[in-house]
């Protein structure tokens, strides 16, 4: 796996999401439960979109994922190579989250809407590990 | 609710040039738009005592600025669209006795950037720790995300997503400040340069520099003025999410669903009533997400009503008739030029004259998607 570019934007964690940077450090998708529901939900918070309730529970995600949509982006950004994939996956427990998608061509041809994805945990810095997406045949 | 048609457009103007104006900063712009419909409504800033600007601080130093002292303001900031939002709550509050005479302003340094507003998203927000550590860099990168999804749920070519700017070129070739003008071919489009696939230059807005500012007052005093007054028939507003990654249904837009027919039911008009409709074109998908999500068509029926040309020139249903931010004229917060275009219409004075305009939509969208805003003007009070 190539290591990601260092002057990639850094994420800066607060009260409310530290779990979920402190799960993809330590290799774990968590996500978010409604206690009302059952839903899961996406990006982090304390309390349910669905009902407002703040019985929510942290949980472990499948990792798996389909490619739901993404553009190619074919000029210069600080941390990044062009032409690369800004993607949006559907994850197997219903969210959908931003991400790029790695061991894969940066084209139209490779990147097919719908195909199966696993997640894959790459570090930034010492403190900062994304959750980005590969092919789920790569492996 | 404000009744239909009881508040009205009674000035309107764009800043003196558009394009690139590096001798003016912000605020300078939107002094200069302010002027020129003062100018158009023969009022002085003493006579404004409501004011809607985009953003923090902004009415304060708008106000400032021009010497006005207002009893009502707004600084709602959702977007390109938040000028319809100033619309909309201007009527409102001028029908609830607030004020009496609005001054809404927009200038924008899009393109020289002469003290603009700071627009990077702080790394702790949301879309800080959600979005950009994977590679967005503004508008293009981010608006067209969910295209490739709508093109394969309707089964859209990418010439008929090509289409679009070809349409609004054919208009803007009407309009003598239109930054482009030059006729283009769905060839040329998806010959042009890409810049986040799907989407080449040519489905791109332009970044420009420039401003526009309106002023309303009631309808009982419109008539007063010297032209012709655009009355406030109907208005929505919504706003989704500040994340384009979070938008519930890549294929629609739920900010668009609320805010485009509350505007038509206060309106009391069916979509046949409308004889001028302006969408904000961003980028080339945003005609055909309005089209369905207002109604005009049904799901998936954008491509072929724009390809078979019922939005172009001699087409039933006029559309973007300035050319629209993919050819007119884009700031970055382009909802103000929608809107003057709307009330040149209404008034009989566009370039590119749609014919008889008794009813012109202007609809809105702000951020990615983010948020909506949509009018309904009428040439007639009801």
């Amino acid at each position: 796996m190539t290591p990601l570019d260092p002057a990639r934007p850094k994420p800066l964690p607060t009260p409310e999401t530290r779990h979920f940077w402190d799960g993809t450090k330590a290799g774990k998708l968590l996500l978010q439960r409604c206690g009302d529901t059952g839903q899961a939900y996406f990006p982090p918070r304390p309390f349910s979109p669905f009902t407002g309730t703040r019985n929510v529970e942290v949980f472990e995600a499948s990792g798996r994922a389909t490619l739901l949509s993404y553009v190619i982006h074919h000029r210069p950004a600080p941390g990044f190579t062009p032409p690369y994939a800004i993607a949006v996956v559907k994850l197997a427990e219903g969210p959908q989250m931003m991400t790029n998608i790695i061991d894969c061509p940066q084209t139209p041809e490779a990147l097919v809407l719908d195909m199966p994805l696993e997640v894959a945990f790459v570090p930034l810095d010492d403190a900062i590990t994304l959750p980005l997406f590969r092919p789920a045949e790569a492996r | 609710m404000y009744k239909p048609g009881s508040v009205a457009v009674v000035g309107a103007a764009e800043t003196t040039r558009l394009g690139v104006i590096p001798e003016l900063s912000e605020i300078g712009l939107h002094a200069d738009a302010a002027l020129n419909a003062l100018a158009d409504a023969g009022l002085k800033p003493t006579d404004i005592d409501g004011l809607a600007c985009v953003g923090q601080m902004r009415p304060q130093m708008v106000a400032h600025y021009l010497g006005i002292t207002p009893r009502w303001v707004d600084g709602t900031g959702v977007g390109g669209c938040s000028f319809m939002l100033h619309v909309r709550h201007a009527a409102a509050a001028i029908a609830a006795g607030y004020c009496n005479t609005v001054l809404i302003t927009h200038g924008e340094s899009g393109k020289s950037r002469v003290a603009p507003i700071a627009r990077a998203p702080e790394p702790g927000s949301l879309a800080g720790q959600f979005e950009v550590p994977f590679g967005p860099v503004g508008p293009p990168t981010l608006f067209p995300i969910p295209v490739l999804r709508y093109m394969k749920t309707y089964g859209v070519t990418h010439e008929q997503m090509a289409m679009v700017a070809v349409v609004q070129r054919e208009w803007a070739a009407k309009n003598p400040r239109a930054a482009f003008r030059d006729p283009i071919t769905v060839d040329d489009v998806l010959n042009s340069r890409m810049i986040a696939y799907p989407f080449r230059l040519l489905q791109c807005c332009l970044v420009t520099d420039g401003g526009g500012a309106l002023i309303l007052t009631s309808a009982d005093r419109a008539k007063d003025f010297p032209t012709r007054p655009a009355y406030i028939l109907g208005s929505g507003e919504s706003v989704e999410t500040t994340m384009v990654s979070q938008m519930a249904d890549f294929t629609s837009s739920r900010a668009f669903r609320v805010a485009g027919p509350e505007a038509f039911r206060m309106a009391g008009i069916k979509h046949a009533d409308v004889d001028h409709l302006m969408i904000y074109d961003a980028f080339a998908h945003l005609p055909m997400y309005g089209l369905e999500d207002l109604g005009f068509v049904g799901r998936g029926e954008a491509k072929d009503f724009i390809w078979e040309r019922n939005t172009a020139p001699g087409g039933k249903l006029p559309m973007n008739t300035n050319g629209g931010g993919l050819s007119y004229t884009h700031t970055g917060m382009y909802g103000m030029f929608a809107l003057q275009e709307s009330v040149r219409q209404v008034r009989g004075t566009a370039p590119a004259q749609a014919g008889d305009v008794k009813i012109a939509v202007s609809h809105g969208v702000g951020g990615m998607f983010s948020a909506s805003g949509t009018i309904v003007f009428g040439r007639d009070r009801p």
